[in-house]
């Protein structure tokens, strides 16, 4: 008889944990511990050898841990994750467990501004280099592929532009160059989309957002696919002994899995980025809701962006689940179920006017997060993408009178109600 | 017949505690030998097969599977597709009832003589793996194991 193959939402509440075998505990237990007990000196060598699977150190592995990074591969779709301590540490993990100084990536111009600052800044020091495309025309990819590009890197929703890339057409590039496709689902959540459904290869995720849902943690994850061909000449160190971890052959010896494991033992054990059981129990917490909350959230989503595009204080709206955006077709095709629940939009005023909308909120929160049940409002070219000069905000696709609006789950007229009396505080100033 | 789904697997692994590994590789590094070494260390007997050693893993190894003295349950094959039909043959002169190709092989010729001769058959799967996913430990790593229950493990990781 064939496995049965579960929906989302029972994925959602029960992959990667059982009982607790020790005690039975149906909750996952939180074990906050730093290490683990070898059976036996042979034991011992074993687990280091990676020759038996068990419990070392937690700053590689931990059971608590390692529920969450089961549920985000069963719900991504893929076949195996890495947990990490915040979403910046999930691409730095992702893309430094392929890429070595003289490798380049090419990647979306249109990014979260961290994102931009790590591959713009701080990887061109460690001798990587990034490129940065027109997301909008999948051959910008491709075009700037060289011999040295390692990977293709894109978020499945651009942070604020709210851009939807073409995710089967830029896969089919990254497969035709024998290149993985890495994107950051943190925007739709595997609810709302599942990047490897569309070819991508590795999915990267800051889980202290939708994932975590209640805004209480700082995480991320990592997970491949276990379908991409490390053996196609072009990943020497999938394939050749490990410097960095006595002489094992990732690809050889773990398959589909081999990348993660590289990730795990190579780069997260030396570079130390580890996430906290504690955190991870939380981002189990709001998993289990995933589903219930992400469709509220883009039911509340549409109903703000429809309002904010007929109000007259507002200049532009931009969600790519209203009809009048260039990304609805896209979004339509990639997103079914609802394009998520952040868009931007520009207040007619220009700066001024942002300042004193922020300021005029009565329980929306003016703070740098996203994904959290609360609604959220943050003016991205003062705070979130402060640190790239206007010339460079503008190819980010941030406007000096940008608002992005992260909608939340409280009463809809209540939303509405809120950002009315801002934007009518924003007109008079 | 073919043994592709979480129960059979499981009751495959359990029934049967002696293997014959046909390819066993001595050096600690290959993915033979890890198997190899797993597979003793979690309580089953290990006859390692292969022309080129003497003793693999403190084991003693034969060249044949059939100059085996003792029976055994499961052949599991760590060697290139176009060489496991002969294999094949030998698992069911030797009466084995588990003929289990290892992870990336597959041989159409091979499977249908052993699933012919009533064997219980396992393809492309590492028996490393599949015994972690299913009793305990390759949960530990973050791999999905696919394994939905309500039931309490009967194992102590």
């Amino acid at each position: 008889m064939a496995d049965r193959e579960y929906g989302i939402e029972t994925l959602c509440l029960h992959a990667g944990q059982l009982p607790d075998p020790a005690t039975g505990a149906r909750v996952p237990p939180i074990y906050q511990t730093a290490a683990y007990v070898f059976d036996s000196a042979d034991h011992a060598a074993s687990l280091f050898n990676l020759q038996t699977f068990g419990n070392i150190y937690t700053r590689i592995m931990n059971p608590t841990n390692a529920v969450f990074e089961q549920r985000m591969a069963a719900l991504e779709g893929g076949r195996a994750g890495v947990a990490v301590s915040s979403g910046m540490a999930a691409q730095l993990v992702a893309l430094l467990t392929i890429l070595q100084a003289g490798d380049e990536i090419v990647s979306a111009k249109t990014l979260y501004g961290g994102t931009h600052t790590q591959f713009a800044f701080n990887f061109r020091k460690l001798g990587i280099n990034a490129t940065f495309v027109d997301s909008d025309n999948p051959d910008n990819f491709a075009a700037a592929i060289t011999p040295n590009t390692k990977c293709l890197y894109a978020e499945s929703i651009g942070n604020p532009a709210n851009n939807v890339i073409d995710f089967e057409a830029v896969a089919q590039i990254a497969e035709d160059n024998g290149i993985p496709f890495v994107v950051d689902n943190t925007f739709a959540t595997p609810y709302l989309c599942r990047p490897f459904d569309f070819g991508a290869d590795i999915v990267v995720h800051s889980a202290t957002k939708f994932i975590c849902g209640h805004g209480t943690s700082i995480g991320g994850v990592l997970v491949e696919s276990g379908k991409f061909p490390w053996d196609n000449g072009k990943f020497p160190t999938m394939m050749e002994p490990s410097e960095g971890y006595h002489g094992i052959r990732f690809y050889e010896t773990f398959g589909d899995f081999g990348y993660t494991m590289k990730a795990r033992c190579e780069i997260l054990r030396t570079f130390g980025p580890t996430l906290s059981p504690f955190n991870s129990f939380l981002f189990l917490q709001g998993l289990e809701t995933l589903h219930v909350r992400m469709d509220r959230h883009v039911e509340n989503a549409l109903a703000v962006a429809t309002f904010l595009e007929e109000h007259p204080a507002v200049e532009w709206v931009s969600y790519p689940g209203l009809e009048s955006s260039r990304y609805f077709s896209l979004a339509q095709k990639y997103f079914p179920r609802g394009a998520s629940a952040i868009m931007s939009f520009g207040i007619r005023g220009g700066l001024e006017a942002c300042v004193k909308f922020i300021e005029s909120v009565n329980f929306l929160s003016h703070l740098a997060n996203l994904g959290d049940a609360k609604t959220l409002v943050v003016h991205p070219a003062s705070t979130t993408h402060r640190q790239l000069d206007e010339a460079a905000q503008v190819e980010a696709g941030v406007m000096p009178n940008m608002i992005r609006l992260s909608v939340g789950l409280e009463t809809i007229d209540d939303i509405l109600w809120d950002l009315d009396q801002a934007l009518a505080a924003a007109r008079s100033s | 017949m073919i043994v592709d789904d979480i129960r059979s697997l499981r009751r495959v692994l359990k029934a049967h505690c002696t293997i014959a590994m046909v390819g066993l590789s001595d050096n600690w590094y290959r993915p033979s030998n890890f198997a190899g070494k797993y597979m003793l260390d979690h309580g089953y007997k290990v006859i390692p097969v292969n022309p080129n050693y003497a003793t693999v893993l403190g084991e003693k190894c034969y060249p044949r599977l059939e100059d085996i003295p003792e029976p055994v349950d499961v052949v599991d094959v760590f060697q290139r597709a176009e060489v496991v039909v002969p294999i094949a043959r030998s698992a069911i002169e030797i009466g084995a009832k588990v003929f289990w190709l290892q992870l990336g092989i597959y041989n159409d010729e091979a499977v249908g003589l052993a699933v012919d001769a009533g064997m219980d058959v396992v393809v492309d799967r590492c028996m490393k793996i599949e015994h972690a996913r299913l009793f305990g430990g390759l949960n530990f790593i973050g791999v999905d194991t696919r394994v939905i229950s309500s039931a309490r493990p009967n194992w102590i990781a």
